[in-house]
């Protein structure tokens, strides 16, 4: 760049200005004041300061603390089952899908995938029907294979009910593993593979010892969208459970908690400013993960790429 | 050599039955409830698996729909909705991205960073903010006030996409057009963007879906009869019709089909771009 007296150049503006302004006004500038809302507590229609006593009556105080860490440990467990369920299978069927000359590999990965497009509305009314005492269908289908004792109205009861949603998500979702996996074990070099085969490394031994360290990048990757995911989770349980997320708040998380406490249920009256310092709690947990991945893990992988 | 063959053999086996079992499990309830809209309400209860016959083909569900529901609406506020949004998406999207990856200037990277923050940072944790902003704005109820929160949250993985796939793109050919005259603007509209055709196929696809199937702004920003999307007109309608099982699965399954229509004329287009590495 010889001339470095440009006239001001107006088109780099012009070609920013319209993502930058919507994207600034609808979404950074909320959820600053979000943040913002947190710090305060309306008292006779006037907002006041009360720094971080949000944050102390929502960790502390009984009339919220019990909701909260009930709604934050069913989000970790939500969690947990997802990534210990979701992403080995996910993991698993993309290195069978990737599988030298597998025939029909398009459509079992394009019929894996249909569950992922459905709206929440879909899955969640129809695994409730699928589930349901009333209708059938699970028991009969259990009774088929001689383990009609088995069944119970899983999602009816506190026990289960979690589990059982989070296991509604994982089949929801399974195709986003699958997809990346299967890119990033389609995208290791020939050689790389050939090299291994030379050695005598093939099969089972082949994923594990060549394949499976060089796609470390993209599992942390599906780590890190179901970690977003899941604690921003709400579609789900509010469409399935409710938004009281019942039975007896057992499948409560923090998407559900935020909803209700923000527009009120019931006999509860809506608070914006609680509900602003439950979404600050979120917005934190969500950062940790992220900052734990970007500077904990996805640096550390970066030896592997090629 | 022939034991090698065989085991090789029965590997691929093992990785269909796998795979098919996997298939059924994906889309057996999407089956199920398909085949059951179609059939009377004794027949639903007493074989829900068997297809429908002569003897218990019946429609009562789709009629009940169509005459309670407002699902025509619903689909074409859904439409507006998607279609306006990704319209906005993708031009403003294109032009950040251009401006990023075609000019040095100060806060240039700063500037990428910034937009990119929204891939990772969900624009729900600002509802509360953008409830009140919509408010006050006198938004609330409309159309408008969706289509602007799902152009802010896609903005970022557009821009994101976009400025790899346009740092591909020639310099030579941008700057013959240069020397040939033309402004920057008929540059990007002209030069460009038709090269970035296929980049911004993939985007829409992602960026459809999660808008299409949103539940939680429609539901606070827009609960209004007048202006309900398909995804809350079907939520509503499902919990006032609970026990009429003949109209659940009959919603179900037309929410279900043309959603499906879509995904099988697009998912190469969809399953191109995951497996380029346009997500990464």
């Amino acid at each position: 760049m010889a001339q470095d007296r440009k006239p001001v150049r107006w088109h780099v503006g012009v070609f920013l200005a319209p993502a930058v302004i919507v994207y600034t006004a609808i979404m950074i500038v909320p959820l600053f004041a979000t943040l913002d809302l947190s710090l305060y507590e309306v008292r006779d229609k006037v907002a006041a300061f009360v720094g971080l006593g949000n944050f102390a009556k929502l960790f502390g105080d009984p009339n919220w603390s019990g909701q909260f860490w009930n709604a934050l440990w069913n989000n970790t467990w939500f969690f947990v089952v997802n990534m210990a369920v979701q992403n080995p299978i996910g993991i698993g069927l993309a290195a069978l899908l990737s599988s030298n000359r597998l025939r029909f590999a398009a459509a079992y990965r394009t019929a894996i995938f249909v569950p992922t497009i459905l709206s929440f509305v879909i899955v969640g009314f129809v695994w409730k029907l699928i589930l349901s005492p009333l209708w059938g269908i699970a028991p009969d289908l259990l009774k088929s294979v001689g383990l009609r004792h088995w069944f119970a109205p899983w999602l009816g009861d506190p026990h289960t009910a979690l589990t059982t949603i989070a296991l509604i998500s994982v089949w929801q979702f399974i195709g986003i593993p699958m997809m990346l996996i299967y890119a990033a074990l389609l995208s290791i070099p020939e050689e790389v593979i050939e090299a291994a085969e030379m050695d005598g490394i093939t099969g089972m031994s082949q994923f594990w010892r060549i394949k499976l360290p060089l796609i470390l990048p993209s599992i942390g990757i599906i780590s890190i969208l179901t970690f977003v995911g899941n604690f921003n989770a709400f579609d789900l349980i509010y469409v399935a459970q409710g938004a009281l997320a019942g039975p007896d708040f057992s499948t409560d998380i923090l998407g559900t908690f935020l909803y209700r406490t923000f527009f009120g249920f019931q006999l509860q009256l809506g608070d914006p400013n609680m509900g602003a310092t439950i979404a600050t709690v979120m917005f934190a947990i969500i950062l940790v993960g992220v900052c734990v991945y970007l500077f904990g893990i996805q640096r550390r992988l970066r030896r592997y790429q090629f | 050599m022939s034991k090698r063959a065989r085991t090789s053999h029965g590997r691929a086996l093992a990785a269909h039955a796998i795979l098919l079992i996997y298939t059924v499990i994906a889309l057996f309830p999407v089956f199920v409830i398909v085949i059951n809209s179609m059939k009377s309400r004794r027949e639903i209860f007493r074989h829900p698996l068997s297809l429908p016959g002569p003897g218990s083909f019946d429609l009562v569900g789709f009629q009940t729909v169509l005459q309670q529901g407002n699902f025509p609406l619903y689909f074409w506020n859904s439409l507006v909705v998607t279609v306006v949004s990704l319209a906005f998406i993708l031009l403003f999207g294109a032009m950040a991205a251009f401006a990023l990856s075609e000019y040095r200037f100060r806060g240039n990277t700063l500037m990428g960073l910034y937009l990119a923050l929204g891939i990772m940072i969900p624009i729900r944790l600002g509802t509360v903010a953008i409830l009140k902003l919509m408010v006050a704005a006198g938004l609330t109820n409309t159309l408008f006030a969706l289509i602007l929160v799902y152009t802010a949250q896609g903005i970022p993985l557009a821009v994101f996409i976009l400025s790899e796939f346009m740092k591909t793109v020639s310099d030579d050919l941008k700057n013959a057009g240069r020397i040939d005259g033309l402004s920057e603007y008929r540059i990007f509209f002209t030069l460009v963007l038709p090269l970035v055709r296929p980049a911004m196929a993939t985007v829409a696809v992602f960026s459809m879906i999660p808008i299409w199937n949103d539940l939680w702004f429609p539901l606070i920003l827009a609960p209004a009869e007048s202006v309900k999307t398909v995804t809350l007109g079907a939520q509503m309608f499902l919990g006032q019709f609970v026990t009429n099982w003949n109209a659940v699965l009959a919603s179900l399954t037309l929410a279900i089909v043309p959603v499906l229509v879509l995904y099988l004329v697009f998912s190469r287009q969809l399953i191109r771009g995951i497996t380029s590495g346009a997500v990464k």
